[in-house]
């Protein structure tokens, strides 16, 4: 840009001399730069445009689900009307279609597996990255990782020869005599159940969970925990104090992630839940979830009404998804509001 | 009030690479003692084993007798008792991010399980007093966070965390390196006053430093303490040719 200021006669003559300097150039009327100058102003212009379309195009990929759900479920929207979310009865034969026995199956199924897969993502990453000896500490994070990578039905198929057996005959039994009175725990252990695709859920989003509180907390500077353990702290308090809190908000996008992941999740979940229409306290018994549901029935659905209405459910797994998420980063905010995230730490 | 400080035949170790040989020194109560030397040559290493932070670094040890006051540090106690008595002050200020200003002071006492509001309120003031940050601060001690700070009110915060918990020894580990020289100017103006009631030992770099705060001043090189005497002796008549060559300007 500068040189074109000058305005320069661009003089034809010999290029560069050896040991010529660039401004003897300018003396004798050249352009001072060695590097012709050129115009990057399409360059940058294509650029700019270019990033504008890939991010114009996640926006206009949710509004295009977002539309065809709408339009592929208005059939049950004008049937049953926003009532749809609340109504409790699945009945094809009668053409009585209502989605809470999903809703409450996906939201019920992936609280469970958050409440067992937290501490035990959260007590793994601590160990990676606070305790392990070195020689432990890769081949622990590798396999932690390679858990996310078996296909959900192995995982369905694990639970249906190991999980299942085993809870109906250990564990639910003796959660059955000592918890009963919550009402959470009680009635025929059936192995299949809720509790089981709690349990496989939860197996499923330890990887992910742990994998980013990994990187979150490895990503904490060491200053900071020297700062604590200066103070005389135990090694407990250090990762308290200087490792766990510092690395809070990292943590909690983690839980999202496999927030996300358990409340998607079809298959291994649809091998063990029973897949029954019902709302039950207990989680012995079986349930149902909504990705479950358009899974299973969606090759079989005869009528218009009852093709509509799985559409419809999709759209409810969609809102589930949008209030679960924005309620978890409310939760952030109000945990982290008033102390900003680390900054020139 | 600071206590003194022996160290005999001190040796420590990263794996095995020995980095300090044979260290033996006597530090005074109530006065400041600077270590220099080039860098790598032990004197971070040095500071560290004094609370014993050098062992947190995985494959590092130490050995050798270091009282402070009547306590053995490297036996019979812990490492968590150690450091309740021998606060530190880092080379980058590592005030708590999510902590405010307030907290950032009453960790350490938190920690111990202190609970007395009161106690607490009165101990955060004068510590923060002490660090000469007060004022500065008096304010916002709830609302901000302890990295809303400039760096060298980072600094002072982190030496009044350090204070809070009424140490009797304050190790610096180069505490303004990393600061403009206004805020290094308070800092060492601060070293000046807290001599009063701590023991002091501070690494730098900056030899002008080591004459302006300390009274006392430790040589090291490659793991050695080659000369450790009064600061004027070590800068305008040092007993050994290699501190002379260091302070002249000749190496490192």
């Amino acid at each position: 840009m500068a040189n074109r200021a000058w305005g320069a006669p661009q003089l034809s003559g010999p290029e560069l001399l050896p040991h010529e300097r660039v401004s003897d150039r300018a003396a004798r009327g050249q352009s001072a730069l060695l590097i012709p100058e050129k115009s990057s102003r399409w360059a940058d212009g294509a650029f700019h445009a270019a990033m504008w379309a890939c991010a114009g195009a996640i926006l206009l990929v949710v509004a295009l689900i977002v539309y065809e759900l709408m339009s592929n479920g208005e059939l049950a929207w004008h049937a049953f009307g926003w009532k749809f979310f609340v109504r409790r009865d699945w009945d094809p034969v009668n053409n009585q279609f209502g989605a809470l026995p999903f809703i409450y199956g996906t939201i019920v199924s992936s609280l469970l597996a958050l409440i067992i897969s937290v501490p035990l993502a959260i007590g793994v990453a601590v160990f990676i990255t606070e305790m392990s000896p070195i020689w432990l500490r890769g081949a622990l994070a590798f396999t932690t990782e390679l858990l996310a990578a078996i296909p959900s039905v192995i995982y369905g198929l694990w639970a249906i020869f190991v999980l299942v057996p085993l809870l109906r005959q250990y564990l639910e039994p003796l959660m059955g005599r000592y918890l009963s009175w919550t009402g959470l725990f009680a009635g025929t252990p059936y192995g299949i159940g809720m509790l089981a695709a709690g349990v496989i859920l939860a197996i499923m989003i330890i990887p992910i969970i742990s994998a980013i509180a990994r990187e979150v907390m490895t990503a904490v500077p060491q200053q900071q925990r020297e700062g604590v353990l200066a103070l005389g702290a135990t090694r407990w308090e250090m990762i308290r104090m200087g490792v766990l809190r510092n690395a809070r908000a990292g943590i909690v996008g983690g839980i999202i992630l496999g927030l996300g992941r358990a409340l998607g999740e079809t298959m291994a979940v649809t091998m063990v839940i029973g897949n029954r229409a019902e709302i039950t306290k207990s989680l012995f018994a079986p349930g149902y979830t909504m990705a479950s549901v358009i899974a299973n029935e969606f090759s079989e659905a005869t009528g218009d009404l009852y093709l509509s209405s799985l559409v419809e459910i999709g759209l409810a797994l969609f809102l589930v998804t949008i209030v679960v998420n924005v309620l978890a980063q409310f939760l952030v905010w109000t945990v982290t509001r008033g102390t900003p995230r680390r900054t020139n730490v | 009030m600071g206590v003194a400080i022996e160290v005999e035949h001190l040796n420590a170790w990263f794996g095995s690479t020995q980095a300090l040989k044979d260290i033996s020194m006597h530090i005074a109560a109530n006065h400041a003692t600077a270590i220099i030397g080039p860098s790598g040559c032990g004197k971070s290493t040095y500071v560290r084993c004094l609370n014993r932070m050098h062992e947190t670094v995985p494959g590092a040890r130490a050995e050798g007798r270091v009282r402070i006051g009547d306590l053995n540090i490297y036996n019979g106690t812990s490492a968590t008792q150690v450091r309740r008595r021998v606060g530190m002050v880092f080379q980058k200020p590592n005030p708590f991010p999510t902590y405010s200003i307030y907290d950032n002071v009453a960790a350490g006492l938190k920690l111990n399980g202190f609970r007395d509001r009161r106690r607490l309120d009165e101990i955060v003031e004068r510590s923060l007093r002490q660090a000469a940050l007060w004022d500065e601060v008096r304010d916002d001690l709830r609302k901000k966070s302890g990295s809303s700070l400039s760096g060298g009110q980072q600094q002072r915060l982190c030496i009044a965390r350090a204070l809070a918990v009424q140490p009797q020894v304050l190790l610096m580990d180069e505490p303004a390196s990393a600061l403009d020289p206004i805020s290094t100017g308070k800092i060492e103006e601060l070293i000046f006053q807290l001599k009063e009631n701590y023991t002091i030992v501070i690494v730098t770099h900056n030899m002008q430093q080591a004459s302006r705060v300390a009274e006392f001043t430790g040589f090291f090189l490659l793991g050695e303490l080659i000369e450790f005497d009064r600061t004027e002796k070590i800068f305008t008549n040092p007993a050994d040719k290699r501190t002379e060559d260091y302070i002249t300007g000749r190496f490192g």
